[in-house]
């Protein structure tokens, strides 16, 4: 009996062998990607685009990482990074790093604990050379301070129990910067101990770096050089990709009517449908008369017919969704049966609109004395399009909307001073947690809180649900802030949109997560099998 | 002729000041500086950073001191800091310069090259077979958008031949980056070569019905000679006019075809300096360009004066 059970063992192990052949990585080669434009700098921490942190992701660590081969973004996917380990105390206040010995700067000076000290210092504003420009600042508002224990332990001090804190430093938002080095030279030459080292950035043309043969993880990353190649003609760079001119599209960049002709023109070429974790969202200036009312508030919520966004603008595989991205790939959203149930959300869009109408018309609005509004967005086409859907839907509650394009450049100084009634914004989100997703763009003191929307009562339960260590019980509260959102309608959630990411099919080791767009740039896995 | 080019030349200079005041108040115009764009890539305004911000770049200053400060500057050959890159701004303009320039001169060259000739054969073959099928072509030049026939170059390149022809900077040899320059600039040349074309058409018409083409024909002069010699030399001047427009156009103008195939160039460069309100940028390289556009016209009419010896600039 033991021998046959050794025997089918063996036989399991020498099929999973056969069944997948272990491919030994090859090194060499120029790893080549388009951008879709130039990154505004090369300081991920001073940014909050995907176009800085994609291209320059691969030149810097993390204390910890989200696992770069798994799809998708948990907790239990945060791997160890320049931190070997991480421990926290018994009243979870204190999360402790061991940093791993011998790490050097791309400039030839050691890593130490001081780098890890100096890093958070400049994104709590202690540090005299701070960021000129902080966005995820309200991420660490929690952080009391971090001290040191010789070269190899770190430790952060927090105010109070927060268990999803150690997420954020597995975001590709969140790299440690060098101490010695001016947070103005990290925009132009940045230094990091990454697989990558800079070599130059030519704006409109390219962004160039090179292996660093003295990186830390022995033997990675696998290519010898990595460039960029910036081509803002979406046509040009998606044809220079069928040509065979890039061993990858930027990501998220393809979208689902392009994916179509990109696999009937590159019929090999791997692409991957994942959400973007980008909303597209409706604003509201409630100070704006008559918007002030929360009555027409509502009655907006209730023409809003996601199906008919989602149909038009992604062929019908966006995700309707409430602030946290929804299931599959989401790790906290509602599922759709639950999230049906909230304001707003109802499937019977002819039903909610007759009542949106009843409440306009007692507020005096009519089809002959329509609500005159600007519907104002910016002057993109992700931004336009849905804005162009929104007056149409808006029209069957008598609100008569007129497109309002602003210029990309006075767009979030316009909505900051309060300067729109209605408007169609786009907001990405870093990293699938709670804490992220609420204390950014919901709490009072956030400055990202685009509408500045405040609710004490929320503002307390998102603190609540942020020091719960029990994933159950949170994750509760989480959907209990969901209700109270959709009924503040702060920021209604329209949609959160998928695209595809294309690759040649030489391009190994590259795995593209599917619960955000800003965390698995490092490379340092990706080979060429050429 | 001393004194015309004196005058000439204090005219171009009180142009250029004329210039650098109307960029320099249409650029303070336009909404929003940079320090709204640096806070738009991340999502938010700090209005006290954004202050801070302001004052490190001298935007909080008066006008007036902003612009004696620049062209104080430039005058002293000082650029300044471009505000996106941080770097001093002749080290962003100048390597897009020789990029341009390459292009424009391929795409004059084409222009000429297949303009004036097809022109003059145009105008001696007048409606004959030749002349409509060239007409149709050069109306076509002139109807195509740069972007559409950029794009269907790019298309057809990758359907036929398996690659595309954008711009590298790293193509190894002088050759290879004469083919990928003479694509786009075939592409721009087609356009600039019909209004080339048409014009030297028309104009040659009108001088091949002057009294003394007759009478050349009359003295037994060759047909060649009678086209070439007598009619082209009077009927370039409107053309080498249009040519010199097209020269000072194609250093600032390319934005369409540099943008389709990838160009590093200054038109797109200066484009995107505006989307950034990246003010030494823009306002050095609008400088850079009225220059080129000034001494071309200037030389110009310099030329007219070599080709038509009735133009003499005498006081």
């Amino acid at each position: 009996m033991r021998s046959r059970l050794a025997f089918a063992v063996a036989l399991a192990f020498a099929a999973v062998g056969l069944a997948t052949p272990v491919l030994a990585q090859k090194q060499g080669g120029t790893l080549r990607i388009y951008h879709r434009s130039n990154p505004p700098s090369a300081s991920i921490h001073e940014e909050a685009t995907i176009d800085t942190v994609q291209a320059f992701m691969g030149v810097f660590n993390n204390l910890v990482v989200y696992d770069q081969t798994k799809p998708l973004n948990t907790p239990e996917t945060i791997v160890p990074d320049l931190a070997d380990s991480w421990a926290w105390d018994a009243t979870t206040t204190k999360l402790t790093f061991k940093l791993h010995p011998g790490v050097k700067w791309h400039d030839g000076k050691p890593f130490t604990a001081k780098d890890v000290q100096c890093t958070w210092n400049k994104l709590t504003g202690k540090d005299p050379d701070d960021f000129r420009k902080n966005p995820r600042a309200i991420w660490w508002h929690n952080l009391k301070e971090v001290t040191v224990n010789g070269d190899l332990e770190a430790t952060f001090v927090l105010n109070r129990p927060q268990l999803s804190f150690l997420s954020l430093f597995a975001s590709g938002y969140t790299p440690v910067y060098p101490c010695h080095v001016s947070t103005k030279d990290m925009r132009t030459n940045p230094i990091g101990t990454g697989p990558f080292k800079f070599v130059e950035f030519k704006r409109g043309d390219s962004i160039k770096f090179v292996r660093n043969p003295d990186y830390w993880k022995a033997g990675k990353p696998y290519v010898d050089a990595f460039e960029w190649k910036v081509i803002e003609n979406r046509s040009t760079r998606i044809l220079a990709f069928v040509a065979g001119e890039f061993d990858m599209t930027f990501g998220t960049d393809v979208t689902i009517p392009l994916l179509k002709d990109v696999k009937s023109q590159a019929p090999k070429a791997i692409c991957e449908v994942a959400p973007t974790y980008v909303s597209t969202n409706l604003i509201i200036n409630p100070s704006a008369p008559p918007f002030n009312d929360p009555k027409i508030r509502q009655a907006m919520a209730l023409t809003l017919d996601r199906k008919a966004y989602i149909d038009t603008l992604s062929g019908g595989i966006a995700n309707v969704s409430g602030a946290m991205l929804p299931p599959p790939e989401g790790v906290w959203g509602m599922p759709p049966e639950m999230m049906e149930k909230m304001p707003g959300y109802s499937t019977d869009v002819e039903k909610s609109r007759a009542e949106a109408r009843k409440i306009m018309e007692g507020l005096g609005y009519s089809e002959a004395k329509p609500l005159k509004v600007k519907v104002s967005t910016r002057n993109i086409s992700v931004y336009r399009d849905p804005a162009v859907l929104l007056i149409d839907q808006l029209k069957k509650i008598y609100i008569d909307g007129e497109l309002e394009i602003i210029d990309n450049s006075i767009w979030h100084a316009k909505v900051t001073r309060k300067e729109f009634a209605v408007g169609l914004n786009l907001t990405g989100i870093g990293v699938d947690d709670p804490d992220v997703v609420f204390y950014e763009n919901y709490s009072c003191n956030s400055e990202r809180n685009l509408t500045q929307y405040c609710n004490k009562d929320v503002d307390a339960l998102i603190d609540k649900q942020s020091q719960e260590l029990d994933k159950q019980k949170r994750q509760t509260i989480v959907w209990e802030i969901e209700r109270k959102l959709a009924e503040d309608l702060a920021r209604p959630i329209i949609l959160y949109d998928r695209a595809a990411t294309c690759w040649q099919p030489y391009l190994k080791g590259f795995v593209l997560h599917h619960n955000s767009i800003y965390n698995n740039w490092r490379y340092e896995d990706v080979w060429l099998d050429k | 002729m001393g004194a015309y080019i004196v005058r000439r030349l204090l005219l171009m200079f009180v142009t250029l000041i004329g210039m650098s005041i109307l960029i320099f108040v249409m650029l303070r115009l336009v909404p929003g500086n940079i320090t709204d764009i640096i806070f738009d890539s991340a999502g938010f305004v700090n209005p006290a950073a954004k202050k801070k911000i302001e004052k490190q770049l001298g935007l909080d200053q008066p006008i007036a001191v902003q612009y004696i400060t620049w062209i104080g500057g430039l005058m002293r050959g000082d650029l300044g800091y471009a505000y996106v890159s941080e770097k001093p701004a002749i080290e962003e303009i100048l390597p897009r310069i020789p990029v341009t320039a390459k292009l424009a001169l391929l795409a004059l060259v084409f222009s000429t090259m297949f303009g004036v000739p097809l022109g003059v054969l145009s105008a001696v073959r007048q409606n004959t077979w030749l002349d409509y099928v060239l007409r149709v072509i050069s109306l076509s030049g002139l109807s195509l958008p740069s972007f559409w026939l950029g794009l269907l170059i790019l298309m057809a390149f990758v359907h036929f031949l398996g690659w595309i022809p954008i711009y590298r900077s790293d193509t190894g040899s002088i050759w290879q980056e004469f083919v990928l320059l003479s694509i786009p600039a075939a592409a721009v040349g087609f356009r600039s070569s019909a209004l080339v074309m048409r014009l030297t058409r028309s104009s040659m018409l009108e001088v091949l019905r002057q009294d003394y083409i007759r009478t050349a024909r009359a003295k037994g002069a060759s047909e060649t000679a009678v086209n070439y010699d007598h009619a082209l030399r009077n009927a370039v001047l409107p053309v080498v006019t249009i040519i010199g427009i097209e020269a000072a156009f194609l250093i600032g103008g390319l934005i369409v075809t540099e943008t389709v195939f990838n160009i590093p160039g200054v038109a797109r460069f200066l484009v995107e300096a505006i989307r950034w309100r990246d003010y030494p940028i823009v306002q050095n390289l609008v400088m850079f360009i009225a220059i080129i556009v000034v001494f071309v016209n200037f030389l110009i009419d310099m030329m007219y004066a070599v080709l038509d010896p009735r133009i003499k600039y005498e006081e």
